[in-house]
């Protein structure tokens, strides 16, 4: 039904479009420059009016039909206004199910009557819908085909219709953030009503899999995210440090020293890097790194666990290698000649040059580059679910192993689909904690880059 | 009886009263890849003077400006024959380190490139680089003196830590002109200094030239005839690659030997 109501409206739309532009050609006779707006303008405001204001209307019934029919639905069916919000829900669930075909068990016959009730109004509502389509369609091209004239100013209009869309485009972005952030902090809300905010900032213990009743979730201390934090930072730290000095060097290299044909084979190579999946780079760290630093502790007498931080988080820096090498490699490009010409005339070598003139010039680009790599490093789950563990231990040694935050709401997820007690809760707890230091992180990115931005 | 020293002195004072050659081309030939940017060049070069580079654009001077302080060494296409010495000592001598010799050849370019750094970084820049100076005030008389001389400390002494690319066209020109001053060098090349820069500026910039000239030997290319006539105390005139003719100023503009000249100084083409 809808599929076809929108094949009317491409088809209605291009019609209008040729009317209406056809019109103006016919309007404006030989004298092209007494159209205020050119034909084509007065055709695309037509194809606007038509199509957009009844799909609009088409998404807006969409929107409400479902609970429009429910309601009506329950206002018939005997004793419905007794039922208790969950009753009612069950119920509908049955009449929907049954009124597609899937019968379980014998239906009542009040069940029956609803079902036939379901299917006499869904007929209703396609009917008033495609109705109410094919008006305002009609109505959209008549009202654009007639205001064709000289002085109409169809560019204008459309003009304005493209506007909006761009504004609605941009909005789509901040309103489904707005609403990513609405969801974490209600999930959140209901968890610190169960669990103290201070136990879950401070608390060391971190045993989410204990309280399985009620009765046990006093049982202080043991959702205290720190422990869960610290491996963070520490498989953080250890992938940054990899990446880090690897991406802004091989950067200079690229940019500086190397010959265009070293460049245009390896950049790409490198950029292939940001292309493998983290389950490939997960297997990498668990089946190669691991074991060899294993090997390699045991050689000289250390004690490396077999998930350890150092594997995961070494082999995350090699992923986070390309984020900050094609950002600083960038940057650098972005410097002009000019200025390293100027600082080679005084006399300062090439190293001097980068060092001293290069670097500072192209450090926006270059703490981007890095804060883009760190986020990813704190998001990061899947490396970290296959090579790094998934007991909280409060430890900072790197042979050891950790688990961070998101594979904590990884597990804390997976298999359980209620989420009304703390374990599950937990998990948006930790996200929104999560959230919290990455939009902190963003902002700190932007203060250095604007603090010690050297524009040139 | 004179020693043999005076008695080449009183020789050479009598023959020649130009001042001392400071830097010198010998069949200076310069290619980029296959293609020959520069033919057989024989170029003297005098100290505390200013030497003008004049002719068409693309007749190679400011390659030539530029093989004097071996900035043609960052165009990997490019190769340099011939001999080029600067006090007697080749520039392109394997032994010769790249680096001091541009602390003693500086260059000012066509287009300002101040640093993204403030006032005070783009000059102390050099000396720091070159171990100049020790102290911060060693540093901030460095400073002082290579902007006073630029003709710019009144100008910019409140805002020295403000950065040197807020400066005018002018101004930053002058700044570049103070950063390579800084180094204290012997010999400054300008490249069209102030081909980007409008006539006020421009005739800032020219005094400043002219003032410079007691401390430091000054190549300048120009495209801008009044300007090598106002400047100049000896001009060369390139024409396709080759050094067409070369003498005292006055008598280049006034009574020039080539016929190319005359018609490149009277406008007949360029
Ligand atoms: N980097 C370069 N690579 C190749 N050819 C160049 C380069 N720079 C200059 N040339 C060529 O060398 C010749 C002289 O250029 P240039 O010295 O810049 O002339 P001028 O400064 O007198 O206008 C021109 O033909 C120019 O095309
Ligand atoms: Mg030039």
């Amino acid at each position: 039904m809808i599929a076809y109501l929108f094949l009317f409206l491409i088809i209605a739309a291009t019609i209008a479009y040729f009317i209406a532009s056809r019109r103006a050609v016919a309007i404006a006779g030989n004298d092209a420059r007494g159209l205020h707006s050119r034909p084509i303008y007065h055709g695309l405001n037509a194809l606007v009016y038509t199509a957009i204001p009844a799909f609009i209307f088409i998404l807006l019934w969409l929107l409400f039909e479902g609970s429009v029919i429910d309601m009506l639905l329950m206002s018939a069916y005997p004793g419905a206004d007794a039922m208790t919000g969950a009753e009612r829900d069950l119920l509908l669930s049955e009449i929907r199910q049954v009124a597609v075909g899937n019968i379980f068990r014998e239906p009542t016959p009040e069940i029956t009557a609803a079902v036939e009730r379901f299917h006499s109004l869904n007929a209703t509502a396609n009917l008033l819908l495609g109705a109410a389509v094919v008006i305002i369609a009609l109505a959209g091209a008549g009202l654009a085909v007639t205001s064709v004239s000289k002085r109409f100013l169809a560019r204008h209009s459309f003009e304005r219709s493209v506007t909006i869309f761009m504004i609605f485009a941009s909005t789509v972005a901040i309103l489904t953030t707005l609403g990513i952030v609405a969801s974490l902090l209600y999930e959140a809300y209901l968890f610190f009503e169960r669990v103290p905010v201070t136990d879950f900032l401070f608390g060391i213990r971190w045993e989410p899999q204990i309280p399985l009743r009620e009765d046990q979730i006093a049982g202080q201390g043991a959702f205290g995210a720190i422990p869960v934090f610290v491996g963070t930072i520490l498989i953080s730290f250890l992938a940054m440090a990899v990446a880090v000095p690897v991406g802004i060097l091989s950067a200079i290299y690229l940019t500086e020293y190397a010959s265009p044909r070293f460049r245009a084979v390896v950049k790409p190579m490198l950029e292939v890097l940001a292309g493998i999946p983290t389950v490939v780079y997960g297997f990498f760290a668990v089946l190669t790194v691991a074991p060899a630093l294993r090997q390699a502790g045991i050689s000289i007498g250390l004690d490396v666990a077999p998930n350890s931080a150092i594997a995961a988080g070494g082999v995350m820096g090699i992923m986070l290698i390309p984020f900050i090498s094609s950002l600083s490699d960038d940057a650098f490009a972005a410097v002009p000649q000019a200025i390293r010409d100027g600082s080679l005339a005084v006399g300062a070598t090439k190293g001097e040059t980068i060092r001293k003139v290069l670097l500072p010039a192209a450090l926006p680009g270059i703490v981007g580059g890095v804060l883009l790599a760190l986020s990813r490093a704190i998001g990061e789950t899947m490396i970290v679910v296959m090579a790094a563990g998934l007991i909280a231990k409060m430890t900072v040694n790197p042979l050891d192993s950790v688990t961070t935050v998101t594979v904590q709401i990884v597990t804390l997820l997976i298999g359980d689909s209620e989420f009304d007690n703390p374990k599950t809760l937990a998990a948006f707890a930790l996200g929104l904690m999560l959230f919290i230091i990455t939009l902190f992180l963003n902002l700190i990115a932007l203060r250095i880059v604007r603090k010690y931005r050297e524009s040139y | 009886m004179m020693s043999e020293a005076a008695v080449e002195e009183a020789v050479g004072a009598k023959v020649d009263s130009q001042p001392p050659v400071k830097m010198q081309g010998r069949m200076v030939c310069v290619y980029y890849g296959d293609s020959q940017a520069l033919y057989d060049v024989n170029l003297d070069i005098r100290k505390n003077q200013v030497t003008a580079l004049i002719g068409p654009s693309g007749c190679g001077k400011s390659t030539f400006l530029r093989c004097l302080n071996r900035m043609n060494d960052t165009i990997d296409t490019c190769q340099v024959k011939g001999s080029i010495t600067l006090d007697g000592g080749d520039i392109y001598d394997a032994s010769v380190d790249v680096v001091e010799l541009r602390a003693r050849v500086g260059m000012v370019f066509q287009k300002p490139n101040p640093f993204p750094k403030s006032i005070y970084e783009n000059i102390a820049y050099g000396p720091r680089i070159h171990g100049l100076a020790r102290t911060k005030s060693e540093f901030d008389e460095i400073v002082e003196t290579s902007l006073r001389k630029a003709g710019l400390f009144e100008e910019v002494k409140d805002r020295l830590t403000s950065p040197g690319t807020g400066l005018s066209g002018g101004q930053q020109q002058r700044l570049c002109i103070a950063r390579a001053i800084a180094v204290s060098p012997e010999v400054i090349l300008m490249d069209e200094p102030c081909s980007a820069l409008d006539p006020i500026a421009t005739a800032k910039v020219e005094e400043l030239i002219d003032e410079l000239r007691q401390n430091f030997t000054i190549v300048i290319v120009t495209h801008s005839m009044q300007q090598a006539a106002r400047v100049s105390q000896r001009t060369a005139m390139f024409h396709l690659g080759n050094l067409v003719e070369e003498g005292d100023t006055d008598k280049m503009f006034t009574n020039p030997d080539d016929q190319r000249t005359q018609d490149y100084i009277t406008g007949r083409f360029g």
